[in-house]
């Protein structure tokens, strides 16, 4: 049902867990629809320095946690931005058809983070 | 590694003698049962053995077996055919919250077609209470259907006491025993009912057969015109390599059925004993004692069926899981949440249904495997970090 790239990040998901004391978070998804995510961020110098997910769901769901999480790793809060649900399918080998929508919430979760990130700095909160 | 197959109730294997008795109709016996040379006779023959075989199963008479393709097209047949059968006299019909989708469909179908359908609620172990029937009966009720067991969480229903009631008011009483027939004791008289579904993968026999029952006297439309085989109620060339496999696999069931049902009872209930005994926030579904022998459902608390599966998968062990994620429709088992589990608790869901070939060192697996899985996901479980810190969202 999935592809290799999908089954190689769920078997060895990068970046799990929590970071403490984080700059930003970002929550997304529910239990009926079957996928929670929660994403971490340190920001050093407008970068993500470090990226973190919790992720309860599906292997699609984990698999994607893992994907974006590499993938917005290092980069520009803008450029993290950038990273689209059709981006994260294609860079894991795709998605099955039903999955994307509901499982593909890995980067919304991201961008909420970095949006949390950035509500907070305009609050004048650290950095 | 070791291959662990735990999801019978998806289909069983097929046995050896089984496989014996189908080749030579596959082979040299491809008749026509419908033709009247040698060839046609020799696959009349089989038939016939197979129906009586079947017949016995159930303690029906063989006239009242009707070959189908499938538990789906028994269900579809029994549910659809009797109710068309009496429209003239109401267009009310009463089902269980937690049938089959076979049944649930087809009387969803009957719906469309102008019938009004009313659905009995379960219990948290997925029981039906007869009473809950009783209260929904009206004067136009054509037909009710209620599951003899329900395979997701292994509840077997009070379907004597059902029946006693139907009968009460003279409706139809059609029972889906796909999962009971040829597993458990299973017979139409001490039951009462006047139809009921079995399906021979479901006990070491073949695919793509089925068998329905229907009490001597009790009218059924047909769903497939053409031919008059199956008595004119289910027209087509038979399938008779599988008929015979029914037949087969029927008599097998009914001779050994108590050693099966003993070893089976005892797997399962090391499982449902041992499992939640290593791992914590698990809780058994379905009945405590009305249940299958070889099901043990369970909810894992803080994660989700399928990662659960797919990780399972890579550790040798098969296993089926009613989470959103596992159905193609992306709802929980309406099973689950009929029975009033939250959908957070649904998603955890997972099921071991044990067959004849299973072996304790089989259970010593899965306890083995199991609780590093849980531990893993719940590790990277937000519900689970939120539990930890904050005691909330535990059951």
């Amino acid at each position: 049902m999935y592809s290799e790239k999908v089954m190689e990040h769920f078997m060895n998901p990068r970046n799990v867990g929590e970071i403490e004391n984080p700059d930003g978070v970002g929550e997304v998804g529910n239990p009926v629809c079957g996928d929670i995510m929660t994403f971490y961020i340190k920001v050093n110098g407008n970068r993500l320095e470090d990226v973190k997910f919790k992720t309860f769901g599906c292997g699609a769901a984990i698999a994607v946690s893992s994907m974006v999480s590499e993938m917005a790793m290092g980069k520009t809060l803008d450029e993290a931005k950038k990273i689209t649900p059709r981006l994260v399918a294609e860079e894991l080998g795709g998605l099955p058809q039903n999955k994307f929508h509901c499982s593909n919430l890995g980067a919304q979760a991201l961008s909420k983070a970095i949006d949390n990130y950035r509500k907070k700095q305009a609050k004048g909160g650290k950095k | 590694m070791r291959k662990v197959y735990l999801d019978h109730a998806a289909t069983t294997p097929l046995l050896p003698e089984v496989r014996e008795a189908m080749l030579p109709y596959l082979d040299e016996l491809f008749g026509n049962p419908s033709c009247l040379h040698d060839w046609g006779d020799a696959a009349r023959e089989a038939m016939d053995t197979a129906r009586e075989q079947v017949a016995q199963l159930i303690g029906a008479g063989a006239d009242e077996i009707i070959f189908t393709g499938s538990g789906t097209e028994s269900n579809n047949f029994a549910v659809k055919g009797m109710a068309l059968a009496q429209q003239s006299k109401g267009k009310h019909i009463i089902v269980s919250a937690i049938e089959h989708f076979s049944v649930l469909h087809s009387a969803k179908t009957l719906e469309k077609w102008g019938f009004k359908l009313t659905e009995v609620p379960v219990d948290r172990y997925g029981m039906v209470d007869p009473d809950e029937v009783r209260k929904r009966i009206r004067k136009d009720t054509v037909l009710v259907s209620i599951m003899h067991a329900n395979g997701e969480v292994g509840t077997i229903e009070p379907i004597e006491e059902i029946a006693g009631i139907t009968r009460e008011h003279n409706i139809p009483f059609h029972t889906d025993a796909i999962v009971t027939a040829g597993t458990i004791p299973v017979n139409v008289q001490e039951l009462g009912v006047d139809a009921l579904s079995l399906a021979g993968n479901q006990f070491y026999g073949p695919k793509g057969i089925g068998a329905l029952y229907v009490r001597k006297g009790v009218r059924i439309m047909p769903l497939l015109d053409g031919g008059v085989q199956e008595g004119g109620r289910r027209a087509g060339t038979e399938n008779v390599p599988a008929v015979v496999g029914l037949g087969k696999a029927a008599e097998l069931a009914k001779n050994d059925m108590a050693s099966r049902v003993k070893h089976l009872s005892h797997l399962r209930e090391r499982l449902l004993a041992e499992l939640p005994a290593r791992i914590d926030h698990m809780v058994v579904t379905g009945h405590p004692e009305n249940r299958l022998p070889g099901n043990a459902s369970f909810c894992v608390e803080f994660i989700e069926g399928e990662s659960m599966l797919m990780l399972l998968n890579s550790q040798g062990v098969a296993v089926t899981s009613g989470s959103a994620c596992t159905s193609r429709a992306l709802k929980a088992s309406h099973v689950l949440i009929a029975m009033g589990l939250s959908h957070e608790i649904a998603q955890g869901s997972v099921l071991f249904t044990f067959g004849i070939d299973n072996a304790e060192e089989d259970v010593d697996y899965v306890l083995e495997v199991m609780p590093p899985i849980v531990e893993r996901l719940r590790q990277m479980s937000p519900l689970y970090a939120k539990f930890t810190k904050t005691g909330k969202g535990g059951h």
